[in-house]
């Protein structure tokens, strides 16, 4: 009864934490709407953990619970991966800009040696 | 202008305070008619303001992004003024400018020129895993570009206007993708490399890396690059 209270507050806990996130706009819909999606399916499990040995049994897994475990590294993987990939992402336009904006301030040197120039001329 | 061709000489500088003003100086000492573009790459020194006072145009990047960065600002530049050549030289006056009009002359029949040590020119000499490096890497580039090449890590090199359109849109920042991946890319979209004998000097400021662990390093990474150069699209 203990280890149900712990897991299921926690569960709770990381919700509040997920809906307060997107309430004050500091976490983007899309990553909010993928970690409710993860909490609307951990909650239940927190409080009734034997609710996926029938499946765990099917795979041949000792329990429900290695199950969920087994299956919560595997997502994070891929979420770490998926990371990564946007961290590459967002490199590669960071990069993108920071070569337009030296780019610019070129042109912008250029036309101002230019413009001194025609000043000098006339004056 | 080299032979007719409008030219733009394209050095990528990384604090190189103490001799991007020799360089750009000889090279509009050596020619005349060709404009220098030095691309600061995010440098904490006075490059940029030595080299623009040197008389070079100055294009100065926010944050370091490596030569590659670096480089596809050159390329860009030179696509965006209608260059007909685009030439890479290092900052630290290891390229002789005076080997240019022969790498611009052999770009009436290929894409690119690589200005290549070893190749019977000068003395440039290196040993243990980083020779090993540059043979396999020499080998495998060969044959992928099907022409001799020795010296596949020079970063003195001459394009087209073809490639240069090319690079102002797609150049690779990550480690030697400025010169192996750059050789696989080109060779693959079907344009020619061709290699040019020239000398290189001793650099005029700082200091090459001659550690053994260093040099083992190189030579994974060189692996690395290579396998992923040549299993990308």
């Amino acid at each position: 009864m203990k280890l149900t209270l712990v897991t299921g507050l926690t569960g709770l806990i990381l919700l509040a934490t997920i809906v307060e996130l997107l309430r004050r706009r500091q976490l983007r819909e899309k990553y909010g709407m993928l970690w409710l999606g993860v909490l609307v399916i951990v909650i239940p499990l927190s409080l009734f953990p034997r609710l996926l040995d029938n499946v765990a049994e099917l795979l041949g897994v000792a329990s429900g619970v290695s199950l969920v475990l087994f299956l919560g590294i595997v997502f994070l993987l891929l979420v770490c991966v998926h990371l990564s990939w946007e961290v590459s992402h967002l490199e590669e336009e960071t990069r993108t800009l920071a070569e337009e904006f030296a780019l610019l301030r070129t042109e912008i040197d250029a036309d101002r040696a230019a413009r001194d120039e025609l000043v000098r001329n006339d004056g | 202008m080299v032979n007719g061709k409008r030219v733009l000489i394209i050095i990528p500088a990384l604090n190189e305070s103490g001799s991007i003003a020799d360089v750009v100086g000889e090279v509009r000492g050596e020619l005349p008619g060709v404009d220098v573009l030095v691309v600061d790459d995010g440098s904490t020194d006075r490059t940029a303001a030595v080299a623009a006072a040197a008389g070079a145009r100055v294009a100065k990047l926010p944050y370091n992004l490596g030569v590659g960065g670096a480089m596809r600002v050159g390329y860009r530049y030179a696509r965006d003024h209608d260059y007909d050549v685009a030439i890479q030289v290092d900052a630290d006056g290891q390229h002789d400018p005076r080997y240019v009009p022969k790498l611009v002359d052999l770009l009436d029949e290929t894409d690119l020129v690589i200005g290549a040590r070893f190749a019977g020119e000068g003395d440039y000499n290196v040993r243990g895993p980083r020779r090993w490096a540059m043979v396999m890497l020499s080998g495998v580039l060969s044959r992928v570009a099907h022409t001799k090449l020795t010296d596949t890590t020079s970063g003195f090199r001459a394009a087209n206007r073809r490639v240069i359109d090319m690079f102002a849109t797609w150049y690779p920042v990550e480690y030697l993708g400025d010169t192996v991946e750059t050789l696989v890319h080109t060779a693959r979209r079907g344009y020619t490399i061709r290699q040019v004998p020239v000398a290189m000097r001793k650099r005029m400021a700082g200091t090459p890396s001659h550690s053994p662990a260093k040099a083992m390093i190189y030579l994974g990474r060189a692996f690395a690059v290579l396998t992923l150069a040549l299993i990308r699209r």
